[in-house]
């Protein structure tokens, strides 16, 4: 399908879910529902693959780039960050590697338990 | 002259752009993790603006239009889900037992970092969403009372540190499964980890997009219970 017409269907979503964000009290983002919602019309195939594929790819791949607005408006929060910058960063470094790694290995333990028990069931 | 350039609509959107592109080709030619094109391109256009005096909302004006495309951006993050949906229902458990551990342990390290810098209760509060996706993390901070502005800052610098040390850490802590790097990326460093994700696989985006709608649910419920702790 056409990319412009791609596009449109994953615009008019987003307008979808922005209104449902707007109506219901809850602190989740339009873009959490948004996504909900594309994957269960995807799964249901309201949507088929081929009519957001190619768009989605775009979206998807130039991502970094949307989050350099708002990282550079660090520039006007700094005066506040200054103050407690020392705690922050050691904040931010330690939880981000100690969740990074604890949920990693969690995952991979389950996943190898499961392996060893489906193992045994062949045997 | 500067007036001139920075009243233009397209000034932010082309600075932006431009500065990430120089951001890959740093990248491409040192191929250092610190070398992170997204991280480049931040320093560059702060330096370029402090440099040539110009304020932030003036390269916002045309720069706000990246950001208004990151909804439909998250949105897309469900056609590599629905690719991965068969590979996802087979690990589901160890998928929701890794997230789960992952938030758990985020509140828990703020919780303890916090009480050993003497941070007060609104400062705690406002970092305790700092491994979800920004949208939820902001709603969270203002729900908690925390200074949004620093939940948002501290969000943001989570997220590209995530993407800077996801190789890295898969590598040296053994994290070899492809679906445990998707949770530890998506849990720790929400949707600018999954970015790295994206790189590194198909399933690695799938299950790290998944893991930043989940990890975001559960924190939503977890911060009621540990805002009272501090």
């Amino acid at each position: 399908m056409k990319l412009l017409e791609q596009f449109t269907i994953i615009l008019a979503l987003t307008l979808v879910v922005e209104t449902v964000k707007a109506l219901v009290p809850l602190p989740i983002p339009a873009s959490i529902y948004g996504l909900l919602l594309m994957l269960f019309l995807l799964k249901a195939k309201v949507i088929p693959l081929v009519s957001v594929k190619d768009a989605g790819k775009i979206l998807l791949e130039t991502m970094p780039i949307m989050f350099i607005p708002a990282a550079v408006g660090l520039l006007n929060s700094w005066n506040t960050v200054k103050e407690l910058l020392f705690p922050l960063i050691v904040v931010i470094f330690i939880s981000t590697l100690a969740v990074m790694v604890i949920s990693g290995h969690v995952t991979q333990m389950v996943i190898h338990f499961n392996q060893k028990r489906s193992d045994l069931k062949d045997e | 002259m500067n007036e001139l350039i920075s009243n233009s609509a397209l000034f932010g959107l082309i600075v932006s752009i431009a500065a990430y592109e120089i951001g890959l080709f740093i990248k491409k030619k040192f191929r250092l993790a610190v070398f992170n094109p997204l991280l480049i391109a931040i320093f560059i256009i702060i330096l370029f603006l402090l440099g040539f005096n110009i304020q932030y909302d003036e390269y916002n004006r045309g720069a706000k239009y990246l950001s208004y495309l990151l909804t439909p951006a998250t949105i897309c993050l469900a056609i590599p889900l629905y690719e991965q949906l068969e590979f996802l229902k087979k690990n589901v458990k160890a998928i929701l037992a890794g997230i789960i551990s992952g938030v758990i342990t985020s509140m828990t390290t703020i919780l303890i970092l916090s009480i050993l810098f003497n941070f007060n209760h609104r400062e705690y509060v406002t970092l305790l969403p700092k491994s979800i996706t920004t949208a939820i993390g902001i709603d969270v901070s203002t729900e908690l009372g925390g200074i949004v502005t620093i939940t948002v800052a501290v969000i943001i610098i989570t997220g590209v540190l995530g993407n800077i040390m996801a190789e890295k850490v898969c590598k040296l802590f053994k994290i070899n499964e492809p679906v445990a790097r998707g949770v530890a990326i998506g849990s720790s460093a929400h949707a600018i980890g999954t970015a790295k994700a994206m790189e590194m696989g198909a399933i690695e985006a799938a299950i790290s997009s998944l893991s930043i709608v989940v990890a975001g649910i559960i924190t939503v419920f977890g911060v009621s219970v540990y805002a009272n702790f501090m």
